[in-house]
């Protein structure tokens, strides 16, 4: 058992949930018991779709767990079937329904049912929902693609060389977004342009907006972009080996990352980039380049969520907005070498958990000025106080908005650059906190001003430094490591030098606490003074 | 079994005599462990361990996620492989999370291990459980259990088990003691307030709510304890009451100024207070609401209504909207029907009412489309979508997390019910030309 405040990822069932709501015509019939219908409300309210997800629940109750459960499933299914009449159906189990062992692929193959039923194995206690999405997408485009292909790898290949010699323009398959995916639909719309104006044409777009049938001619591309491996590598592979199809590598998300990406799709459609890149501009590498973003130069940063979008932010935290990055991390397991190898460039080590607790814990120790995460980070840089920006599922309801919005292209790096500058303190205020530290208004303990939050009276009489002392950091470190001695060290500090401790800026005044005390440890000191202080100020400097 | 099967049931109501549809398919309906998202702020020092799998911790995140807490107040305990496996091995970990959890929140005074289906599945005695945890933990942190599982509890019964788990542990009183009134079911603090202050204009002092603010201070119960029901699904809270030797006192339920009147009679008379005092007390507030409501009735009057199951609330919100808003009833649906509880609110609908009782949802939604009724009461898994067919919603789950009932939130009541046609007539968007 694992103690979870929050998980980063719902059930695989729901990853099956979202490429069936993220495609037409394909009907997914789920064996599961009564209330398991909330994941409707991703769909209906999160992400305000205007339709019921194509999603058919058995809802069995505890009653029914004596009779035939069985049976109630294959009614489920013959009745969607009668209902909505899809191309295709996929079937499976919910957590629950696992327990029960009722076989839905079994069950739905005796219905004999006139169209493809692919059924579904997700094992609920071990995988996740992108795993689930992943699979569910993977076992689709192996059913469905596979109908009526008569030809062999190289037979496929040959045959699209000679339409593009013929004069065929070049086309590909975006794959990968789906319902619920962060920020997707307007990624699609992003890319889509950016497609067309470099010359290719969009083959399939799947799952979001596929049918089944449209699945079956997925074979007539010339290759793939792939928009989010986490769900679509494992159908990519497979194309790659049955149709001879290659694939993007890059993750269009930055600005640099956005023009490697032009390379790599011309390089594989034929054609010259050079010619197209010239025609396009990017306001956010301007924006980061003019004196008003010049304050952010250094700025510590604590990067996580899942993979492909943890490693582009962290190289556009890095090169595009000269923030420094002091941790990073995934909870994508399946792409886990991916985050490890990134972090290697900023000298990192991943951090690869599903444990909010971990990275909770993480956060406390690193104190960095601003935290880009998911919806969990959001949590614990309330109870911290640090600003936190959202770049990664999961998220709720406001970050699918109305507004366009990708994170991918070159509007996306602009988007980008608006959302993660916002919580920061604006660079004035940043400058006159430091130099007057005891103004009624504008103090240590209120929020940024820009932020519309008056931060009111000083919360009670004591001065700010005697507040330092985070008790639940020192919570977790039991919790963690029962054994291990808190890594507070046991040098005292002296009051003057505590008062001086109180005069940094609350944003990097966590880090310089944590720096003397290292220091002190090191050079064996008993106590902290404000000597001690500086002493550190200067050897961090170095 | 999805066949329909009406049970022409005769239902001991005085006067009215209504046959039932009782429907079995596919339900969409919260489980039980949803009664979190409101009792974790009515009990403040409480927390909730959910007990289950991640599709457990899933939906509770889902619901309470779009808030930022600091400090979360509920978590689940994920079931995985391992766990599966053996049962003693479950039990060991399930002692080594609470230890973790009690580590990182030492301010907890009271753990409700919460059941699943994935728990009730594999027979995980959580029961036990707590209670061997309590005699480790307590009596500083008091650990109880109950189950929100799917496969037991809709919804709102989850605060209904919840409150059941926690009658064993109120203190006791002896039989020789004054009768005292209790008030059961969860009630926002603003309406707690208010009944507090008329039961006192009325004359009565010793009135207790359960669940209380804080699990310290907790109602004493014994055979001299008289009980209302704030809410319509406390059914086994109820039993568990009465055999700590309460009673109960039949009444509507406290929504719009006739159920109010009604059910603050019922008390008031059996703690001896004359009908005159009675009337001089509730009289004044009774003209108030009536005024407040009259805006509403003008919107709602002769406007269908058709409810889907969700809360238990439906029948006597149906009740409300017929005689005092002046709205049709077309179809009733509540997840389950307490005919004890609901004897008197029965009695008061029409007799053409259809009162449906389970759900098959696809056969629901053919009969909303059949009889395309003004209002639709329903869940947010079907709201938009109904929306977006051009019918007006109400969703059902804001009646639960809105102050509603009592004298001074009739008209509010009535607002939440109006406030979605108003809507319709207010926005004029100009989209025919869109691609919508």
């Amino acid at each position: 058992m694992q103690l979870t405040l929050w998980t980063y990822e719902g059930p695989p069932h729901v990853g099956a949930m979202r490429i069936a709501t993220a495609m037409q015509n394909l009907h997914y019939v789920l064996h599961a018991p009564q209330g398991d219908t909330y994941a409707d409300l991703l769909f209906t309210m999160i992400e305000r779709l205007p339709k019921r997800p194509p999603v058919t629940y058995t809802t069995f109750q505890a009653r029914d767990l004596g009779g035939d459960t069985a049976q109630i499933f294959k009614n489920a299914a013959k009745e969607a079937y009668d209902r909505f009449t899809p191309q295709a159906m996929i079937v499976g189990a919910s957590c629950t329904a696992e327990l029960i062992q009722d076989d839905p692929g079994g069950l739905s193959k005796a219905l004999n049912l006139p169209i493809p039923v692919i059924p579904l194995e997700l094992p609920s206690y071990q995988k996740k929902e992108n795993w689930g999405a992943a699979e569910t997408f993977y076992q689709i485009v192996r059913s469905l693609a596979s109908i009526n292909n008569q030809l062999t790898q190289t037979e496929h290949v040959a045959k699209r060389k000679a339409e593009l010699a013929a004069g065929r323009k070049p086309r590909c398959n975006v794959l990968g977004a789906t319902a619920l995916g962060f920020r997707h639909r307007d990624d699609v719309k992003e890319i889509s342009k950016l497609l067309e104006e470099l010359g290719i044409e969009i083959n399939v777009l799947a799952p979001l907006h596929a049918s089944p049938v449209d699945i079956t001619s997925l074979a007539n591309a010339d290759f793939n972009v792939i928009l989010y491996p986490e769900i679509a590598h494992s159908a990519a592979a497979w194309l790659s080996r049955t149709f001879g199809q290659a694939n993007t590598k890059v993750i269009p998300i930055g600005v640099n990352a956005t023009i490697e990406f032009i390379k790599e799709v011309c390089a594989l459609a034929g054609i010259d980039s050079q010619a197209k890149l010239k025609k396009m501009q990017s306001n956010a590498a301007w924006y980061a380049r003019s004196v008003d973003s010049t304050y952010l130069t250094g700025k510590r940063v604590f990067i996580f969520g899942d993979a492909t979008h943890v490693i582009a932010s962290a190289k556009m935290a890095t090169e595009e907005f000269g923030f420094e990055v002091v941790g990073m991390g995934t909870y994508s397991r399946e792409f886990a070498r991916e985050v490890r190898e990134a972090a290697k460039n900023y000298g990192l080590e991943a951090i690869i958990s599903d444990d909010y607790l971990t990275i909770e814990q993480k956060v406390t120790e690193l104190s960095p000025e601003l935290v880009l995460g998911t919806q969990m980070e959001r949590h614990i840089a309330k109870r911290l106080g640090i600003p936190c920006a959202v770049i990664s599922a999961p998220v709720h309801v406001q970050d699918f908005p109305s507004r366009y919005s990708p994170q991918m292209g070159f509007e996306g790096a602009n988007v980008m650059f608006d959302t993660w500058i916002a919580p920061l303190m604006m660079g004035l205020e940043e400058h006159l906190l430091t130099m007057f530290r005891e103004d009624f208004e504008f103090h240590q303990d209120a929020p940024a001003s820009h932020l519309g939050r008056s931060g009111g009276v000083i919360k009670n009489e004591l001065p700010a430094y005697y507040e330092l002392d985070e008790k639940p950091s020192e919570n977790i470190e039991a919790i963690k490591n029962p054994s291990e001695k808190s890594s507070n060290s046991n040098a005292i500090w002296t009051e003057d030098a505590l008062k001086e401790l109180g005069k940094i800026p609350f944003f990097v005044r966590g880090k310089a606490r944590k720096n003397t005390e290292k220091f002190a440890v090191e050079q064996g000191m008993q106590e902290i003074t404000l000597e001690t202080l500086y002493d550190a100020k200067a050897y961090y400097s170095k | 079994m999805n066949a329909i099967i009406p049970i022409n049931q005769i239902v001991e109501a005085g006067c009215a005599t209504q046959p039932i549809l009782k429907e079995r398919g596919q339900r969409e309906v919260f489980c039980g462990l949803t009664g979190i998202i409101w009792m974790h702020r009515k009990i403040q020092d409480a927390f909730f361990l959910v007990v289950g799998s991640r599709t457990c911790a899933h939906l509770i995140q889902s619901a309470a996620g779009v808030m930022i807490f600091a400090e979360p107040r509920f978590a689940t305990a994920i079931i995985d492989d391992r766990d599966l496996a053996g049962l003693a091995d479950a039990n060991a970990e399930l002692d080594k999370v609470v230890q973790q959890l009690l580590d990182r929140r030492p301010d907890i005074k009271l753990l409700f291990l919460v059941g699943s289906c994935p728990s009730e599945v594999i027979k995980l005695d959580l029961h036990r459980a707590a209670g061997r945890l309590d005699k480790q933990y307590g009596p500083n942190v008091r650990i109880l259990n109950y189950s929100g599982s799917g496969i037991e509890t809709t919804f709102t019964q989850g605060e209904d088990a919840c409150l059941a788990a926690m009658v064993p542990e109120l203190p006791g009183v002896s039989p020789d003691t004054q009768k005292s009134l209790m008030v059961v079911g969860c009630l926002p603090d603003i309406v707690e307030d208010q009944f507090k202050r008329i039961f006192q204009e009325l004359g009565l002092d010793q009135v207790q709510f359960f669940p209380p603010r804080n699990s310290k201070s907790l109602p004493k119960v014994g055979p001299n304890t008289k009980y209302v029901l704030a809410q319509p699904f406390l059914g086994d809270t109820a039993r568990a009451l009465e055999a700590r030797g309460a009673t109960y006192l039949p009444a509507l339920f406290p929504f719009g100024i006739e159920g109010t009147t009604d059910w603050l009679w019922s008390a008031a008379q059996e703690f001896g207070i004359t009908k005159e005092h009675f009337d001089r007390v509730t009289l004044p507030k009774r003209e108030r609401a009536k005024h407040a409501l009259e805006k509403h009735q003008a919107v709602l009057r002769d406007k269908n209504i058709f409810f889907f199951p969700d809360s238990q609330l439906e029948i006597p919100l149906a009740r409300f909207l017929h005689e005092e808003c002046g709205m049709q009833l077309t179809e009733i649906g509540t997840p389950y029907l307490h005919k004890n509880h609901l004897a008197k609110e029965l009695t008061r609908l029409p007799h053409e009412v259809l009162i449906s009782e389970g759900q098959d949802v696809e056969k629901q939604l053919d009969r909303v489309k059949a009889t395309n009724p003004n209002l639709i009461v329903c869940g947010l898994g079907l709201a938009n979508p109904l929306e977006a067919q051009g019918m007006t919603t109400k969703w059902a789950i804001e009646l639960v997390f809105s102050p509603i009932h009592g004298y001074d939130q009739a008209a509010d009541l009535a607002e939440l019910f109006a406030r979605p046609l108003r809507r319709k007539q207010k926005l004029q968007f100009n989209v025919e030309e869109l691609c919508n």
